[in-house]
């Protein structure tokens, strides 16, 4: 907790959670599917689907996948936005066991053609967790660089990326890893304490057994 | 140094600084940033309030339809003679502005929370206009504003989901009265006094939000968070204490958030949430 915690964000009303947290777990699931969404569908569960329209709910995920910030005037018009940039969109609500009352999942196509399923609740203050990558359950805030590699569950995978880290002089503040059974895919999400240059990902994704890297860099300034 | 967990030990450990610079100080070595980085993003949150209030369009509407053009009427009726003089009426104004400014989706600073934006800027904003703070002292203010917040948020809270509307509107009143004090150049006891007497005030208030909207009541609630830190800063500054020291307020304001019905924490699904106008007004959120 610091000070600018209590004070801010500057952020697009009305709520905290509901609006400014939204915006933020759309721009995470952007980064985490490293290209431009084309297609999303959002499933609501829990507040966000009984007064997520009446907070702007459904724009400020628009938003937030569509790259704007919480603070961006242009939030509450997310949607001709959308048009303009070609991301089709649907919603609907859903029931997720044991979840958080604000959470949304949220099914992804990129451009590129890639396909991600991203699970995120809105905790309060505009502080969000990603729980939920491709089926497989996950736990970061976003708070800190992170990077996400989906890999083939087989030896040497953690080894080899945190290999590239700390030649990189990257520290790991966080590291878990979740498979969907053995030698099935694996997602391992790794936070760290410093910003995580395109080269790192780039050489990660050469190794073997790694199919995909996405990297997220929080945008303190733009929380303020 | 640690971060503060109670008044008495952010008063006590401002070593020799004055109270605002302690908390600047003290932040910017927890979290590691320079003194110029934190008054320059403390400079763009008072930036963003005074945007917020400059682009106010009495004519906007909520989504809901239920909120909008009352921070219009109150600045009209400040045109001509008023009940409680220019300066309260321009707080009243000001706190209704942002407040309909948030749930209409427009650009705010949350403070602590975004449904209490108003009370901080209804106090500040006219207060440098009345009383003639210059921009420098308002951004000191704000920190000092935010030391208190730390504290109520570590020893209370300032969620309405956890302690109900006493944690948000209360805490941002109770932020926004040491801040007025400084401004009056009062003492840090006496902030810490006004502080608490603004907590003590608003106990229990409940949060109740019809169709779990950030729009009735809160917006008209930042009026009374506003005028409450008023009137606990002149208590404060009147030599008027409070009995109850100010760390044993805010552990009562927690122990009261927590035995608040769930239905009376920001469910939409008691007190003026269920009133018949609101059932009838969002059937299907209740």
């Amino acid at each position: 907790m610091n000070l600018f915690d209590i004070l801010g964000p500057v952020m697009v009303g009305p709520s905290s959670s509901h609006t400014a947290g939204a915006v933020r777990i759309g721009l995470v699931a952007r980064a985490l599917l490293g290209q431009a969404p084309e297609e999303a569908q959002l499933l609501l569960h829990g507040s966000f689907a009984s007064t997520g329209k009446g907070h702007g709910t459904y724009q400020a995920l628009v938003a937030g996948l569509l790259g704007l910030a919480p603070d961006d005037a242009r939030v509450p018009n997310s949607f001709a936005l959308a048009q303009e940039q070609g991301l089709r969109f649907s919603f609907d609500t859903c029931q997720l066991r044991d979840a958080h009352p604000n959470s949304v999942l949220l099914h992804l196509r990129g451009r590129e053609g890639r396909k991600l399923e991203v699970g995120a609740s809105s905790v309060g203050g505009g502080r969000i967790r990603v729980f939920l990558l491709d089926g497989l359950p996950a736990s970061f805030d976003g708070e800190l660089p992170t990077l996400v590699v989906h890999n083939t569950d087989q030896p040497g995978c953690v080894s080899q990326v945190t290999g590239v880290l700390a030649r990189q002089g990257i520290n790991v503040a966080a590291l878990q890893l979740n498979r969907g059974g053995r030698g099935g895919s694996a997602v391992m999400v790794l936070e760290c304490d410093q910003p995580l240059p395109p080269s790192a990902a780039e050489e990660i994704l050469t190794l073997p057994g790694i199919l995909h890297v996405s990297v997220y860099t929080p945008d303190k300034e733009a929380r303020l | 140094m640690i971060q503060f967990t109670s008044i008495a030990q952010m008063l006590q450990g401002t070593d020799g600084l004055p109270l605002w610079e302690a908390i600047l100080e003290s932040d910017c070595r927890s979290q590691g940033i320079s003194r110029e980085t934190s008054l320059e993003r403390m400079s763009r949150l008072l930036q963003a309030m005074e945007d917020a209030r400059r682009d106010y369009d009495p004519q906007q509407r909520s989504a809901s339809g239920l909120v909008g053009g009352d921070g219009g009427r109150m600045a009209r009726y400040g045109e001509g003679d008023t009940l409680c003089g220019p300066f309260f009426t321009e707080v009243m104004a000001c706190a209704l502005t942002m407040g309909e400014c948030n749930a209409c989706m427009k650009r705010i600073v949350a403070a602590p929370t975004a449904g209490a934006c108003g009370v901080l800027p209804a106090v500040l904003l006219p207060y440098a206009r009345h009383f003639g703070a210059s921009r420098e002292e308002l951004i000191r203010a704000l920190y000092v504003a935010s030391g208190f917040g730390m504290i109520l948020a570590a020893r209370a809270s300032i969620s309405g989901a956890e302690g109900g509307c006493q944690a948000e509107i209360g805490s941002a009143s109770a932020m926004a009265a040491p801040a007025v004090v400084y401004l009056q150049g009062g003492t840090p006891e006496q902030m810490a006094h006004s502080c608490a007497m603004a907590v003590k005030n608003l106990l229990g208030l409940v949060c109740d939000p019809v169709g779990g909207l950030v729009e009735v009541p809160c917006v008209k609630r930042n009026v009374i968070g506003a005028m409450n830190a008023l009137s606990a800063a002149q208590m404060a500054l009147a030599g008027i204490t409070s009995r109850i020291p100010p760390d044993q307020v805010l552990d009562a304001m927690a122990e009261v958030g927590r035995a608040l019905p769930r239905s009376l924490r920001e469910t939409g699904t008691g007190g003026l949430a269920a009133t018949p106008f609101a059932r009838e007004r969002f059937p299907r959120e209740l």
